[in-house]
């Protein structure tokens, strides 16, 4: 594993690609040791807003030493980023956390999932899985992104809550209609969403590894604020919380309480 | 130039520590910064037992500082003397390790068994205001403070910091409690006990509802303490709260403190510690000052 390291990044590019929804490219030496489903945290400029935005990564360009964030304008620090325009620097901390176990999936049927803002990760993921790829992806309306880029990787199903694009409801009544089955489920989205997926992985006895999210300070295992339950001891505090930040923010569904 | 400081008999390479919890025990920051270079590397809060903490969302950002209610998260003292000590005995840093506990019995329990070990100095932590028991009931009354500080010095091996709460009606009380009680040096502040509020969800933005706030928004309020204790007390004091650069570490030091310590800020920039320790050479150099010792206090009293 590479050393963590707080690096000035350059702004690439940015457009908005759906409502509140961004898509920003970054040019970063961190991009080289990035992979599917590790964030970086991004710095706000303002010093009223301190704390790093913990973004996921969507997208990594090795040769071009690029990373592409895609991110919804969730408070200050988010709208501030969406104001970057090329050549604008921004400071990154990463690269942070572990990625989807890539090796679990080799040669298997597997649903990459992804709801909302959680979509994003599923792109490097179906770049980076040598597998038989079903991707399973749930928005809120038609104002749809990433459908396109994650064509290109494998058969996309989608879901909208109100039914104006795929099948009406989420990425679970997605699985349903379209009668498609798996070995494997890896995903990121909203926690029902993540719950919903955890009790079917178990119904049909396969593996799910999920991506947490949780409110953090450090990003780096110190602070201990973006901890969940588990159901094992966790082998830094011994009390059955591991740090989403460091010892995820994917785990095993079955090794997590939420 | 002359960095080095002498706090309750032990000499650190220069004043900068790392302020509890806000660097795990050094293993995660590690990666950003070389701990040699570090006066003293002040770990998470441990306790007896492992602790579970708090449940989430545990901390919040607010203007110019966060809120956490981590609620003292730890492994208990078995496994950090295991692992943790072992880890920072390999660097040239001196080691304080900080205590907490529910009840006096579990302070003197691990402060007991750091005893044998090869530790630098406690700090014993009597201001966490997101635990419900222990902890900040012992900091926020004079008396409570003196008995605790008496029995934790009796079985104490090491040299004793006490870490005062800021939530306080009166710094000076407290300060002058724990020195008559024996303590060898004091800590200040801890946070100070905030609220923040989603309007939307209506919602509070931590599940412990109150928190610590800490950060760059504190730091007048800690200067200001820190001023007052040196005045009250005789014993050096170790200063912390917001302190982002050279010139907010130097700004304690002038207000009294004798070494400082970098908290939150270690979350935002994880070289704050470097620059502050390499910032305050640089003002020694630019005021032609030889010793580190000769700023502390040094604030011009006359209007």
């Amino acid at each position: 594993m590479s050393r963590k390291k707080k690096v000035k990044a350059t702004v690439v590019s940015q457009k908005q690609i759906a409502d509140q929804i961004y898509d920003l490219w970054l040019e970063t030496e961190l991009a080289k040791h990035a992979h599917a489903g590790q964030f970086v945290a991004v710095y706000p400029h303002n010093a009223s807003t301190l704390l790093p935005r913990p973004i996921s990564i969507c997208e990594v360009d090795k040769s071009a030493g690029r990373l592409r964030l895609v991110y919804r304008i969730a408070g200050k620090g988010t709208a501030e980023f969406s104001a970057c325009k090329t050549g604008d620097t921004l400071e990154i901390l990463g690269v942070l956390g572990n990625g989807f176990p890539l090796e679990k999936a080799k040669g298997k049927r597997v649903f990459l999932m992804g709801g909302g803002i959680g979509i994003p990760p599923m792109l490097e993921l179906a770049k980076e899985l040598d597998a038989d790829k079903q991707i399973l992806v749930g928005y809120r309306n038609k104002d749809l992104f990433l459908e396109e880029d994650l064509a290109k990787y494998g058969n996309v199903y989608i879901a909208t809550e109100d039914g104006s694009v795929g099948t009406k409801g989420n990425v679970m009544d997605a699985i349903r209609a379209n009668n498609i089955r798996a070995d494997l489920i890896m995903a990121c989205g909203p926690m029902p969403m993540l719950r919903a997926i955890k009790q079917y992985a178990e119904e049909q006895g396969i593996e799910a590894y999920i991506s947490l999210e949780e409110r953090m300070a450090c990003g780096v295992g110190a602070c201990l604020g973006c901890v969940c339950k588990t159901r094992e001891v966790d082998h830094h505090s011994h009390v059955n919380n591991a740090r989403i930040c460091t010892d995820g923010p994917v785990f095993e569904a079955k090794e997590v309480e939420i | 130039m002359n960095t080095k400081v002498t706090i309750a008999g032990v000499t650190l390479n220069n004043p900068v520590m790392t302020a509890s919890g806000t660097f795990g025990s050094g293993m995660e920051y590690s990666d950003f910064v070389d701990l040699n270079r570090l006066g003293a590397v002040v770990t998470k809060g441990v306790a007896n037992v492992p602790w579970q903490g708090n449940p989430t969302p545990r901390v919040a950002e607010t203007y110019g500082g966060m809120l956490n209610a981590i609620g003292l998260q730890n492994p208990g003292i078995d496994v950090f003397a295991e692992r943790d000590i072992p880890f920072l005995k390999k660097y040239d840093t001196k080691i304080i390790v900080n205590v907490c506990g529910k009840t006096v019995e579990d302070y003197l329990e691990v402060v007991e068994r750091l005893g044998d070990e090869p530790v630098d100095m406690l700090e014993i932590n009597v201001s966490c205001p997101n635990v419900k028991e222990g902890a900040i009931a012992f900091g926020q009354k004079a008396d409570c403070l003196y008995d605790i500080t008496s029995e934790i010095k009796k079985k104490a091996r090491q040299p004793v910091i006490m870490k005062l709460s800021p939530n306080v009606t009166d710094i000076t009380e407290m300060a002058k409690a724990a020195e008559a009680a024996g303590a060898d040096a004091l800590s200040m502040i801890n946070t100070i006990t905030g609220m923040k509020i989603d309007i939307h969800k209506r919602k509070f933005a931590l599940a412990n509802r109150t928190g610590g706030l800490s950060g760059p928004a504190i730091k007048p309020v800690a200067v200001r303490m820190v001023y007052q204790a040196s005045h009250a007390v005789n014993i050096p004091i170790i200063g912390m709260g917001g302190i982002a650069n050279a010139e907010d570490a130097i700004e304690f030091l002038l207000a009294g403190a004798s070494a400082v310590a970098v908290g939150a800020m270690n979350f935002v920039n994880p070289y704050t510690t470097i620059e502050v320790i390499e910032g305050i050479e640089a003002y020694m150099k630019q005021y032609g000052i030889e010793n580190v010792t000769d700023l502390i206090g040094a604030v011009d009293e006359s209007l």
